[in-house]
């Protein structure tokens, strides 16, 4: 790392983003806090209401059950495509023609608009005329997911490990591709066995992209909305309604200003913290 | 798992990755009868009229052209402001460097649907409602702070005596930047277009609520088409599929770049 020159002008040249990125995040946000303490009853009439739409929301069945279903999706996602794309990784060719055949083919999940990933799921597990709907009902299992909450849970989960365990992959692939081919020499003459190899030299070489995976999948599944929409809807019954679904009914569909501006500043600080906590622990580690 | 089946692993994912989207390009060649009427793992009566549909009636293929252009805007605003500002948090340190990178970065943390209703009201404010900038200048707000992230990472991979030599030699700043800094980390741009490219072509919350008609994206116009018509299955499936197509020609062109993008760019 070459040492930083001290240059109060080089505020010169991230004027233009923090000034597009300020308009962009600072005004809503100061809206947002402006309704999580007032109450309105339209026509731009404000009545300042203090914490009062904090205290309802933190006490409402609601939003706790919403914030479960969340913590749950997110946990069992992250179970299972850190070690998954991490596997995969392991096992993709290093180099020669079929790495881009592998890269390619598998970041097409990432580039379909997150509707279309609903839609397309939405047909694919169709109890009658979707395929795996079909597969499942004619392998004698009870499946459809427009009815039954486990079915829909199964089918959400199933659709996020499908759109985004390859996000893993790259960035574990891009880690293990940064590897010298020294270190494998080296291990291979100290008669190193396949597992030690992965164990000490592939997994810790992993580790700063994997902390980033971690974050990213963390960050994206937390705010995730479009997918299990269009998917569900948030159905049946609340099954699969998560956090931003919640949100956006309250906020677009009833309206309801205060409690959603209350709602948007925990859920996102529950999300900066978790994101600082974690990389603080993390980066901490790493340091000793 | 020894090394002569390993090649499985990767090749049953793939597979698994495949088949929705040859569900989906199934059932796109497929008529409503057949679709509706029967399971069949292959049209059996192949049809085009869905695809003729979308490209001869406006509402739709217009949906595609409002999508691509705010993508295009958005993509080079993000990538244009986000240079300079990368350089500088590459190379120089100044007050309330650290505080502000991670500032930008909390906007990346941001969920879209704390920021919906906002967003109407501001750009509704602005008289931007509605429009194609509105819409690129929303997806800014987490694109910039991704592309200062990835760039700042390719310029640190450069050594900072390709900047010395040059204005040893008299070159200005901008001329610097402009001629030579900007050709050594041109993989580094190929791979922020990309990523500003993928997010703001897949996001549909905040697109579909900062417009009606004139940016309608063309998400949106499924959605529509879906709640209105009833069950138009093989028009939405080929509306999909179309989609998919943008998507797979940039990886096509960013393939070699997308690893080491990502090693490199520390995204």
């Amino acid at each position: 790392m070459t040492v930083k020159l001290t240059n109060q002008k080089a505020w010169f040249l991230v004027a233009p983003v923090v000034v597009l990125v300020a308009f962009n995040a600072v005004i809503p946000l100061m809206t947002v806090v402006n309704y999580s303490v007032q109450e309105s009853f339209g026509n731009n009439i404000f009545f300042w209401e203090g914490v009062k739409w904090f205290e309802e929301v933190l006490h409402s069945e609601r939003f706790a059950a919403s914030l479960m279903r969340q913590i749950f999706f997110t946990s069992v996602i992250l179970l299972i495509e850190i070690p998954f794309g991490v596997a995969i990784a392991l096992s993709m060719p290093r180099k020669g023609p079929w790495v881009s055949v592998c890269l390619v083919l598998m970041a097409l999940p990432l580039l379909i608009p997150w509707n279309v990933v609903g839609a397309m799921w939405n047909i694919f597990s169709l109890p009658d005329i979707g395929l795996l709907g079909k597969a499942l009902n004619s392998l004698g299992i009870g499946y459809d997911y427009t009815q039954e909450p486990i079915s829909a849970w199964f089918t959400v989960i199933l659709m996020d490990v499908w759109h985004w365990t390859s996000l893993v992959v790259l960035l574990a692939f891009a880690g293990l591709s940064s590897i010298p081919e020294a270190y494998y020499h080296a291990a291979k003459i100290d008669g190193a066995s396949p597992w030690a190899i992965v164990r000490y030299i592939e997994l810790p070489k992993m580790k700063r992209v994997l902390i980033i995976a971690f974050l990213l999948r963390f960050m994206d599944s937390f705010m995730i909305y479009t997918e299990p929409f269009v998917l569900t809807g948030g159905g049946p019954g609340n099954a699969t309604t998560f956090l931003s679904i919640d949100l956006v009914k309250v906020a677009l569909g009833q309206f309801d200003l205060g409690p959603a501006g209350a709602i948007s500043l925990i859920y996102f600080l529950i999300i900066l913290l978790t994101c600082w906590l974690f990389y603080t622990l993390t980066m901490k580690d790493e340091a000793q | 798992m020894t090394r002569r089946y390993k090649w499985l692993l990767p090749a049953f994912y793939i597979v698994f990755l495949m088949l929705p989207i040859y569900w989906l390009l199934n059932m796109s060649f497929k008529t409503t009868n057949e679709i509706l009427g029967s399971f069949t793992l292959w049209p059996k009566n192949f049809t085009l009229e869905n695809y003729t549909t979308i490209f001869t009636d406006p509402t739709w293929y217009n949906g595609y052209i409002d999508s691509l252009t705010y993508v295009g805007i958005n993509t080079a605003i993000s990538v244009t402001v986000a240079l300079p500002a990368a350089y500088a948090f590459s190379r120089y340190r100044f007050l309330g460097d650290k505080h502000l990178f991670f500032w930008l970065l909390t906007n990346r943390m941001a969920p879209p649907a704390v920021f919906a209703l906002p967003f109407l009201q501001l750009y509704s404010e602005v008289g931007l409602f509605d429009t194609h900038i509105a819409v690129a200048l929303a997806h800014a707000l987490f694109n910039i702070p991704l592309a200062v992230w990835i760039l700042e990472g390719f310029m640190s991979g450069v050594p900072k005596e390709l900047d010395e030599t040059a204005y040893v030699d008299g070159y200005s700043f901008w001329r610097f930047f402009i001629k030579i800094f900007i050709p050594a980390i041109i993989a580094g741009i190929g791979v922020a277009a990309f990523f500003c490219f993928m997010f703001s072509w897949v996001e549909l919350l905040l697109a579909k609520t900062l417009t009606s008609v004139e940016a309608k994206p063309i998400a949106a116009v499924m959605t529509r088409t879906a709640s209105t018509s009833g069950y138009e299955l093989g028009l939405l499936a080929a509306a999909g599929s179309l989609t998919i197509i943008p998507g797979a020609f940039v990886i096509y062109f960013v393939r070699n770049y997308i690893a080491k993008g990502f090693a490199l760019g520390r995204v």
